[in-house]
């Protein structure tokens, strides 16, 4: 008798307090969250990111994202280090891109050091840099594809994105990190196989890369996935300091390239594409437009280096601050010093501060070098634009639904490595 | 406007708003730099994102640094005017022992992790950030890893002597 008792009065509570909890639910007085881990190993972010969902519902009312999974302390590294072996580190930012990235960071050491890159290098890195920049909107606009359902084309211009990466290869024979080039142009002139590969890329691409579009451009159900999903406002993306195809999805036509033009962009014809409501839609769009504007850019190079008297330069004439082949090392005098002086850190480098920047496949990269004279660079900064533009995600993905959230992410172009460098 | 006018012509118009503020203008690189007094530093970013005169609305870059004599700390702010396209770096500098320095959250929200960076690598103190924690280090980390106190190479190491070259 005395044990029943007070177990039948737990289930009357328990009873009663779900009673009311179900009647103030309904009465609307008190809502019902959850919270949903999305990741940080989570297949659909493509890459270590966690967010900490608040859900109603579907819905998502909050969410907290946490970053730093894969920090490696590049600036750190960066104040120990050569400035010829930091190449090595920007190549781990986006590396779905990494030769932009290794010739901003190169440009960015030229500026310092104040050198002068012949035509011909310019030329030859405007084609690398463009073929990065059509391999990372590849990846993305495909990948927006697959978070939708449609894994077709993502496969398909893989392949085109593995003959890219084969380019890669016969200049610097690397793949994905690619550390390509030198302070001061190429480590070697381009072999015949390199300019065969460019010409079969830049004939092949365009079919390849309309059949994408034609899949998803005005597929009725892709553009009621992504139109309206993650709409950011101009004001509210230029307060969020972004920058690259998702500022200009929102309207701003801004674009290093043109703005600030390095590397002979300037001498280039091209139009920046904008959209108008920042949603994803948008964002894909603008990445598409991009890619052809960078195709047109290869053409233009090509025939301008074909217009180019000087058919062999392939870098700077600065022996200080380039490393000389190996063979004169062992035979030449001179060719010894400097590679002795190279390695050893005595080149005299000046004291001073620079930033330059470059239109990134996803943004402004910017690269801020404070020398005081030494082997290193004293303080060394990456601006990220990944980094930077991740944070107003939170904002973006308020009161949509978890699906739409997922699409949003993989339109921004957030690349762990460059979020967290 | 040639860089060097605009140099001048924004150290006249800080000293005419604000009094004394300017420490030095350089022009490195071609880059217009001010060092500004960090008491003053909130209200004079606040004029030149606000002013119509100045309008450099878009916030580039926020970084700190150590200095060389290790006793002060720095915040750089590298601004964009897009419209015009000038680009100005401000740089304000106080001491280590009282790292502490105004927010600009309330002027451009993407100062807000940013600054937070800042805090987590440097330990510069951003008053009245809306949420001041760590961001790529953990929590319970108690040092500011990127002080110049915390060498990059383990000072244990004796396998390895770096006084012949590099730093």
């Amino acid at each position: 008798m005395i044990s029943e008792k007070p177990k039948k009065q737990k289930d009357k509570s328990l009873k009663t307090q779900a009673e009311t909890l179900q009647e103030r639910i309904l009465k609307n007085e008190e809502k019902q969250y959850t919270t949903l881990n999305l990741g940080p190993t989570h297949p659909a972010t493509h890459g270590i990111f966690q967010n900490i969902l608040t859900m109603d519902g579907e819905y998502i009312v909050h969410s907290e994202p946490t970053v730093g999974y894969i920090h490696r302390a590049f600036e750190k590294l960066g104040e120990k280090l050569a400035y010829h072996q930091i190449r090595v580190l920007t190549d781990r930012l986006n590396y779905c891109s990494s030769p932009i990235n290794n010739m901003g960071w190169d440009m960015t050491v030229e500026k310092l050091l104040g050198i002068e890159i012949p035509k011909r290098v310019q030329y030859m890195r405007v084609i690398i840099m463009e073929l990065a920049r059509i391999a990372d909107h590849l990846i993305c606009n495909s990948v927006i594809g697959v978070d939708t359902g449609a894994m077709t084309g993502f496969l398909y211009v893989f392949q085109w994105r593995e003959k890219i990466y084969d380019i890669y290869e016969s200049i610097c024979g690397a793949r994905l990190t690619t550390n390509i080039g030198r302070i001061g142009g190429f480590e070697r002139d381009w072999s015949e196989k390199t300019w065969q590969l460019i010409r079969e890329f830049v004939n092949g691409f365009p079919e390849a890369f309309r059949e994408f579009s034609n899949l998803l451009e005005r597929n009725k159900i892709f553009m009621d996935r992504t139109i309206g999903a993650g709409a950011i406002s101009a004001e509210d993306a230029l307060s969020y300091g972004f920058t690259g195809p998702n500022l200009r999805a929102t309207g701003v036509d801004y674009d290093v390239r043109v703005a600030h033009p390095y590397s002979s962009y300037d001498e280039f014809e091209f139009i920046i594409p904008v959209g108008t409501s920042g949603d994803t839609y948008d964002r894909f769009m603008v990445r598409q437009e991009e890619v052809w504007q960078s195709l047109s850019i290869i053409e233009q190079a090509l025939k301008k280096l074909d217009a180019l008297e000087d058919k062999t330069t392939f870098h700077a004439d600065n022996p200080y601050y380039y490393l000389p082949n190996k063979e004169d090392v062992y035979n030449d005098m001179e060719s010894l010093i400097y590679q002795f002086k190279m390695i050893m850190g005595e080149t005299k480098i000046p004291k001073g501060e620079v930033y330059h920047c470059v239109e990134g496949a996803n943004g402004e990269l910017g690269f801020y070098i404070i020398s005081d004279g030494g082997r290193s660079p004293y303080r060394v900064h990456f601006r990220r634009p990944c980094f930077i533009y991740y944070q107003a995600y939170p904002d973006m993905i308020k009161g949509s639904l978890l699906s739409d959230a997922i699409i949003t992410m993989s339109s921004m172009n957030v690349i762990a490595g460059e979020l967290d460098a | 406007m040639q860089t060097q006018e605009l140099l001048e012509n924004i150290k006249t118009d800080l000293t005419q708003q604000f009094g004394d503020v300017v420490i030095s203008a350089e022009l490195p690189y071609n880059f217009p730099t001010f060092v500004i007094k960090h008491e003053k530093i909130h209200d004079v970013l606040k004029y030149l994102k606000e002013s119509e005169k100045w309008n450099f609305f878009f916030l580039t870059d926020l970084t700190a640094v150590q200095t060389e004599d290790l006793k002060h700390l720095g915040v750089i702010y590298h601004l964009h005017n897009m419209i015009t396209n000038y680009r100005i770096r401000i740089k304000t500098f106080f001491g280590i022992d009282k790292p502490e320095v105004p927010t600009v959250t309330d002027l451009w929200k993407t100062a807000n992790w940013m600054e937070r960076e800042a805090y987590d690598f440097f330990g510069v103190i951003f008053k009245g950030h809306p949420n001041l924690k760590r961001i790529m280090n953990p929590e319970e980390m108690d040092i500011f890893p990127f002080r110049k106190e915390y060498p990059v190479e383990d000072l244990t190491r004796e396998d390895k002597d770096d006084t012949m070259f590099g730093r």
